[in-house]
């Protein structure tokens, strides 16, 4: 397979450095190594040229990806430079998430190479819809909750393009949980559960429910939940996250982004 | 009715091994199941829980390998719902609660979707956990959270058939939840719920290997599919 020649020079080296990993956390060292060496690692992927060996397929789920990280890093970026919008108490949350959404920027430029789209002229505001994004504490968390459930959805619903390339199913999904691990910190600081009951948007505005429609589902693969013994209904529901399809994510985030 | 939240702290480990396996007998003999054997029977298909079980092969093999550690944190859950720790905050229990829920409901999926190629319930051995601790109990809990996120990462390579690794997408995120949230409640508002940018993918082997300590029941992989790249940790 053409990309995975490709992919096996920066595997597992680079994604190793990239990334900071669970297994190996415990120590905050760790996770301080890994992304002190970003910069590094790109250094040795910016001379190579990644994105030409891989299938037309690939390309196009791999830029969807990117197009969506780039929206929340340029988002997550803007929110850290207004100072006072984020209380003491919730920085180091949300330091945290923009340097993941920075980190998967990078991971899938590094990968896409050559073939990587032109970044997005990304609008938070949505054309003056949300004008207090980054002055109104509560408009910022209400748009990080929408944008991270979005998130999970899509990379769940891109998942199975991605087949043909182990790797880079396995990079995806990757990212796909700790973009569910965002959702969830920013649900709970909104005071919501971190998991999704049945279609409800809770407590955020009536322009978040597409991304909620559907998450009510508790058929899967045949079974329907709600019948197993031991089961409730609000339990099915919330044990599984649905996918969205790559046009029912780009109308979600169109309106953030400028044509 | 549940054997192992009876056990005296007093026990050391192998003594309550041993008696944990005398129990797990006993519980089986006398259908007091319901701290851990699916739903309730313990199935001779696929095995006799006391003797092993054998995962089996291609996709039902991933499939088993997932509804083996879905009966290992729905127990754990069903535990230490069961026999709370001290002054367990109402927040909390209702959280452990929920999860407790959610994982006993990819239990119940993954055996009613597998039918009668799923393995029988496998007999936990929580022996280390002390449930009256909440430190212990919430490590332990982040443990199996990152583990279960980990593990359905580094199987969606494995499977053949999509509609396969689509559920395990829909169910692993929803893991990552509970990472996050388990988390959070240990180091409130650092980056505790999200430690790396990208999050662990292991290969069964390693999956079980790390949570072989908390099951009595012999797992038997090694007719999964393999994997053609290195774990990725």
């Amino acid at each position: 397979m053409n990309d995975r020649t490709a992919f096996e020079q920066i595997e597992p080296e680079l994604l190793e450095r990239i990334t900071a990993r669970p297994e190996s956390l415990g120590k905050a060292a760790s996770v301080l190594a890994g992304v002190a060496s970003i910069p590094l690692a790109l250094g040795v992927l910016s001379q190579a040229v990644f994105g030409e060996g891989l299938p037309d397929q690939i390309v196009d789920v791999l830029n969807f990806a990117l197009t969506l990280e780039h929206i929340e890093d340029d988002f997550y970026r803007a929110a850290m430079s207004h100072s006072g919008l984020i209380p003491d108490s919730d920085k180091k949350v949300f330091e945290t998430i923009s340097k993941h959404e920075s980190a998967h920027v990078k991971v899938l430029m590094g990968v896409l190479g050559s073939k990587a789209a032109a970044a997005p002229n990304v609008d938070p505001t949505a054309g003056g819809m949300f004008a207090d994004v980054f002055s109104n504490y509560q408009t910022f968390l209400a748009l990080s909750e929408t944008f991270e459930d979005t998130g999970v959805r899509a990379y769940k619903g891109q998942a199975g393009n991605l087949m043909s390339s182990p790797k880079l199913l396995t990079a995806a999904l990757r990212i796909h949980s700790v973009e569910a691990r965002h959702a969830c910190e920013v649900r709970r600081i909104r005071g919501d559960k971190g998991w999704i009951g049945g279609s409800s948007r809770g407590t955020l505005p009536a322009a978040a429910q597409a991304t909620y429609d559907g998450e009510d589902n508790c058929m899967q693969g045949g079974v329907d939940l709600s019948k197993l013994p031991g089961v409730t209904s609000a339990a099915a529901s919330e044990a599984f996250d649905e996918p969205l399809s790559k046009d029912q994510v780009l109308a979600i985030v169109k309106p953030f982004l400028r044509s | 009715m549940e054997e192992a939240a009876k056990l005296p702290d007093s026990l050391d480990s192998s003594d309550r091994r041993s008696f944990l396996k005398m129990s797990a007998g006993a519980a089986a003999a006398f259908g007091l199941t319901s701290l851990s054997f699916g739903s309730g029977q313990a199935s001779a298909m696929g095995g006799d829980a006391t003797m092993g079980v054998d995962l089996g092969s291609g996709d039902e093999g991933i499939l088993n390998y997932a509804y083996a550690l879905e009966q290992l944190e729905a127990a754990f859950y069903t535990q230490a719902v069961s026999t709370p720790y001290a002054n367990m905050a109402a927040g909390e229990m209702q959280m452990l609660s929920d999860i407790r829920d959610h994982e006993i409901v990819h239990r119940e999926f993954f055996k009613a979707a597998l039918g009668s190629k799923a393995i029988a319930g496998l007999t936990p051995n929580f022996g280390k956990v002390k449930f009256n601790d909440r430190e212990s109990v919430l490590k332990t809990a982040e443990a199996f959270e990152n583990l279960g996120v980990s593990a359905y990462n580094g199987a969606g390579k494995l499977l053949k058939n999509g509609d396969y690794l689509l559920i395990a997408g829909k169910i692993v995120s929803v893991e990552a939840r509970h990472a996050a949230a388990i988390g959070d409640l240990l180091k409130p508002r650092t980056d505790a719920f999200a430690p790396g940018a990208l999050d662990g993918a292991k290969n069964p082997d390693a999956v079980l290997k790390a949570a072989g300590p908390f099951v009595m029941t012999k797992i038997m992989a090694s007719s999964l599919p393999k994997s053609n790249g290195e774990d990725e940790k």
